[in-house]
This record gives structure tokens, C-alpha cells and sequence, in this order.
């Protein structure tokens, strides 16, 4: 009985039981605009009454990051992807500032992507850009995930920080939508487990040393700590599914950009954080 | 008393965390070595500096840390439990305001933050805190 | 020089003289720190930016002796004193030999 108590004890100093979360209650101002942190689910969501951003759900010293845009170390590579704006490349001999007068113009476009174009195709940011630039630019594509991308998309979705994230899902959406949702909430992977495991059921909850989020979009591309980079939408779905040992799909494949939508449809009532600062 | 293999193996569990536990703190190097490093044997005061550090750090990747001793001329920090204990020297010139920084810096796990403050009569200061870094829980 | 550096500064434009102000800096860096290990287990070397300095006018605000253990993409806040109009002049000094220079003008009020 004696060896039981022990073992509980040093458990008991390991696991420490997180009930409620860290930041609740605390306002995300960002040079004087006020975000929308917390807010009623969207009608389509079943299970969940409330929803969070995930800067509610980091430490005090995590949140400031984000509170003001020169500590804010995202803004680097934003100020980087201006001088990409204006920098010609590919064979017209164009920049994006040849057709598009200024970065300002995308305003709003972030808060409703992804959408069905009128091709009936679900389109995400990069792919816009990939669009411009191989043909418009004569320019080489852009890797999904690349330096040069996730600086553009930040730059893009800035445009639109305090924005209301408001995506289509029905109409010419709805069976992508479907789509994403079905992937959402199936287990995969070696550790047979799906979106909603984490995501849905366990936010809040501590995973190792870690607060669990609510996986909202509505923040990227984020600046991790922890690879003190630009992170885009498709390379988190990646890395989560790496962690449940699943074989992750293509970045800018059909699961991805119907998962993106989706996903994005869970934080439809909460602002536009681009670019957000996570651990 | 029996011992089913659960119970061996919690037995192992809890005998490697005392054993490692301390062998793990006592690879830093002591916070009063490192103060006498910076000021070469002198004593260093207590007060006249404060350091400003998380409680726990989220990422020890990008842990924010400020320093303050009014009147200094440098401020070393040290982070006693990182592969190399230095960090970083701030030498305040006649255009300062204030002697004192904020930087954001590496810690390799939980350990002593130590800031050390060369004041202009050539006395020193210094203050130290235990900074806990977390595992994350995904890593991806 | 390492590849994409690009600082950043945050000086106001104008000041009252004598006024102290709060100066920001971040600079893109890699800050590779000597401890990690490639692919192939060999060590990977270290790469920093071991020193950065601002001074107004010629004045030194602040000398920064800077470690490995200082996080990639350094940020430095501090104070400094503007008694005149004048330049802050910010440089970091890259362990390649590499110099990155920034200047900012500040008026009277």
C-alpha cells in the first residue's frame, strides 16, 4: 500500500490537472483594436457552444508578443514580403504592385478564403498567388509553405486583421465542406486519431507541458516560437498529422484545402489575427 | 508484499526520477561561480538590480527577459544551466537613459537566470531566477 | 553576408529635447547557435551576431555583447536620451564579417 502512495505522489507532482483556461478573460488588443477572442459557435458547429482563439489559450508572455506590431516578430517577414510586393520577377518583367496598386487593395479577401471560384473550384490564398505568378509574372511557383509564400499570404491576410472570418460553406461550398468535415472528425494514423480528438474534445486540456487549442485558422501564417518562422495553414495540418504518426497529405492537395475550409467555418465569428504569435 | 510488474516498473519510474533529477541540476553550473566569474572574486550586493523573467516559459526557444540596475555601466546575463552559460552583455554609453534592456533569449531547460551588474564606483551587483521550461506537447 | 537579413527599428520621429525614449530593434537572424547536429550527426558551426551597438550622434546609448543563447530574429528594447535633433545609428556585427547599418532621424518638437 505504501509503494501505491508513493507512485501517486511523484505522479501527482508530474500531472498537474489544468482545468480551466489560462487567458479566458483576457482582451487581445492590438495597437488599439480590439479582436474578437471568444465568441458564440457558429450555427453548423454540434458540439460546441463557444468559440476561442488560440492566443487565449497561451501564456501572458506569448499574448504580448502579439499585442503590439514591433514585438510582434512576425512583422519582419511581413516587411520582407513588402519589398517581395515590389520586386519584379519572372519573364513579363512584373511585380504583384504592377497590377495590384498596393498590398491595402486585398483587404477583406482573407476573411472569406477559402472560397469556390466561379469555376466552381475551391480556391485558397496561394494558390492566387501561384495563379499571378505563373500567369501573369512568367514566374516560377512558389513551394506551399515557403519563405517567399507564407510572407505574401501574411502580407495578403494582414489586410484584413479585425475583420469577421465569414467563409461560405453553403451553395457551390457545401460538398467540400462536407468533405472537410468528414475528415475533421476521422480518426487516422497510428494513433488513430482525428481533429476533434484534440481540437474539440480536450481543448483547454493540458497535452504534456502544453495548453491544447481550439486548432482555429484565423491567426495564419502564425509566428511560432518554436521555429521562429512564418507557418502556414497546410504545414500545421502537416505537423499534426506527423504527431498522430498518420501519413500527411499533400500540402495544397483536395484534403487539405477542403479540411482548410472547414476549419476555417469553426472560426467563422472571430477576427482575422494575421499574423499571430503561437508557442 | 508482492510485487506485480506494474508495480516494479513504477518502482524503476520513481527511482530513476530521484536519481536523475538532481544529477540533472547539478550538470549547471552553481549561480555563485558564474557571479565570480563576471566579478572576478568580488562580492556582488543584493539589491540595486532586478531581472524580470517568466515564471515558466511556453518555448524556451524565445524566453522575454528585461534587466534593470540604475547607475550601472554593464549588465552580464548568464543562464547557468544552457550548453554555454553566456548570454549576453549590455554596456551602457552616455546616450542611455536608463540602464536597463529587454532581449528575448535561449534556455536549454528549466534552470537560473542570472543578471550581473557592474555599477560606476566598480561594485557589483546581481540577482538570479529560476526559470521553468516546459516540454511542449506536440511538437509538430 | 547571411542570407535575407533585414532589420527592423522603432525610433519616434519627433522628441521633445532631453526627452528619454524607448527604442526597438529586431533584425532576421538565424542565430544558429553551434549546438545543433545535420542530418548526417556533423556539427553544425556556429553563426551569429555576436555585437550590436546604437549610439546618437556619435554618443554611444548601448554596446551588446551577444551569446548564442540569445533566440533567433535578437530583439533589443532600451532607453535612450535625445538632447538635440539628430541620427541613431544602429549596426550589428555578424560572426561572418558581415556588418547590417540602420539609421533613423529624430526632430525637436
Amino acid at each position: 500500500m505504501k509503494l501505491k502512495k508513493l507512485i501517486t505522489a511523484v505522479v501527482g507532482t508530474i500531472a498537474i490537472p489544468f482545468a480551466s483556461i489560462a487567458g479566458e478573460d483576457s482582451q487581445l488588443s492590438i495597437d488599439g483594436q480590439l479582436m474578437v477572442t471568444r465568441v458564440a459557435a457558429p450555427a453548423h458547429m454540434e458540439n460546441v457552444d463557444e468559440i476561442f482563439s488560440g492566443w487565449v489559450f497561451r501564456t501572458d508572455e506569448t499574448q504580448a508578443l502579439q499585442m503590439d506590431d514591433f514585438d510582434n516578430p512576425a512583422f519582419v517577414f511581413i516587411d520582407k514580403a513588402i519589398d517581395t510586393f515590389n520586386k519584379v520577377d519572372g519573364t513579363a518583367g512584373k511585380a504583384c504592385v504592377s497590377c495590384h496598386e498596393s498590398p491595402e487593395v486585398f483587404k477583406g479577401l482573407r476573411a472569406s478564403m477559402p472560397r469556390v471560384n466561379s469555376s466552381g473550384e475551391l480556391e485558397t490564398i496561394p494558390e492566387l498567388v501561384n495563379g499571378c505568378r505563373t500567369e501573369r509574372m512568367g514566374a516560377e511557383k512558389w513551394k506551399w509553405s515557403s519563405g517567399s509564400m507564407a510572407g505574401i499570404v501574411g502580407l495578403i491576410g494582414l489586410q484584413s486583421r479585425g475583420m469577421m472570418v465569414d467563409v461560405a460553406i453553403d451553395g457551390p461550398a457545401s460538398s467540400m465542406w462536407e468533405k472537410g468535415k468528414e475528415l475533421y472528425y476521422t480518426r487516422v494514423g497510428q494513433l488513430n486519431m482525428s481533429c476533434s480528438n484534440c481540437h474539440e474534445d480536450n481543448y483547454g486540456n493540458m497535452i504534456r507541458a502544453d495548453h491544447l487549442s481550439m486548432g482555429q485558422i484565423n491567426g495564419f501564417p502564425t509566428y511560432r516560437l518554436k521555429n521562429a518562422k512564418l507557418n502556414t495553414i497546410h504545414g500545421r495540418f502537416k505537423g499534426c498529422m506527423k504527431n498522430i504518426r498518420a501519413t500527411p497529405y499533400k500540402e495544397g492537395g483536395d484534403e487539405f484545402k477542403a479540411l482548410e475550409l472547414y476549419v476555417a467555418s469553426r472560426s467563422n465569428g472571430l477576427t482575422v489575427e494575421t499574423p499571430s504569435v503561437r508557442n | 508484499m508482492k510485487f506485480t510488474r506494474r508495480d516494479t516498473m513504477a518502482i524503476g519510474g520513481a527511482t530513476a526520477l530521484t536519481t536523475i533529477l538532481p544529477s540533472l541540476s547539478s550538470a549547471a553550473i552553481p549561480v555563485d561561480e558564474l557571479v565570480m566569474g563576471v566579478t572576478g572574486g568580488a562580492d556582488a550586493a543584493s539589491t540595486g538590480i532586478s531581472l524580470t523573467a517568466p515564471e515558466i516559459a511556453e518555448n524556451g526557444n524565445t524566453v522575454p527577459i528585461s534587466v534593470d540596475a540604475p547607475g550601472a555601466v554593464a549588465i552580464t546575463v548568464l543562464a547557468a544551466g544552457n550548453p554555454l552559460p553566456g548570454v549576453a552583455t549590455f554596456n551602457f554609453g552616455s546616450g542611455s537613459a536608463s540602464q536597463s534592456a529587454t532581449t528575448r533569449i535561449r534556455l536549454a531547460g528549466t534552470q537560473d537566470v542570472i543578471a550581473v551588474a557592474e555599477m560606476a564606483d566598480g561594485s557589483f551587483a546581481s540577482v538570479h531566477q529560476t526559470v521553468k521550461v516546459t516540454i511542449g506537447g506536440c511538437g509538430g | 553576408m547571411a542570407k535575407g537579413v533585414k532589420p527592423r527599428v522603432k525610433v519616434p520621429k519627433t522628441a521633445a529635447a532631453g526627452e528619454i525614449v524607448t527604442l526597438k530593434t529586431l533584425i532576421s537572424h538565424k542565430m544558429e547557435s553551434g549546438q545543433r547536429k545535420d542530418k548526417d550527426g556533423n556539427k553544425i558551426p556556429q553563426s551569429i551576431i555576436h555585437r550590436f551597438t546604437c549610439a546618437f550622434n556619435g554618443n554611444v546609448v548601448i554596446d551588446v555583447k551577444m551569446a548564442a543563447a540569445i533566440s533567433t530574429n535578437p530583439y533589443f528594447s532600451f532607453d535612450a536620451v535625445v538632447p538635440e535633433a539628430g541620427e541613431f545609428h544602429f549596426t550589428w556585427y555578424d560572426d561572418d564579417g558581415s556588418i547590417y547599418e540602420t539609421k533613423k532621424s529624430v526632430k525637436i518638437a
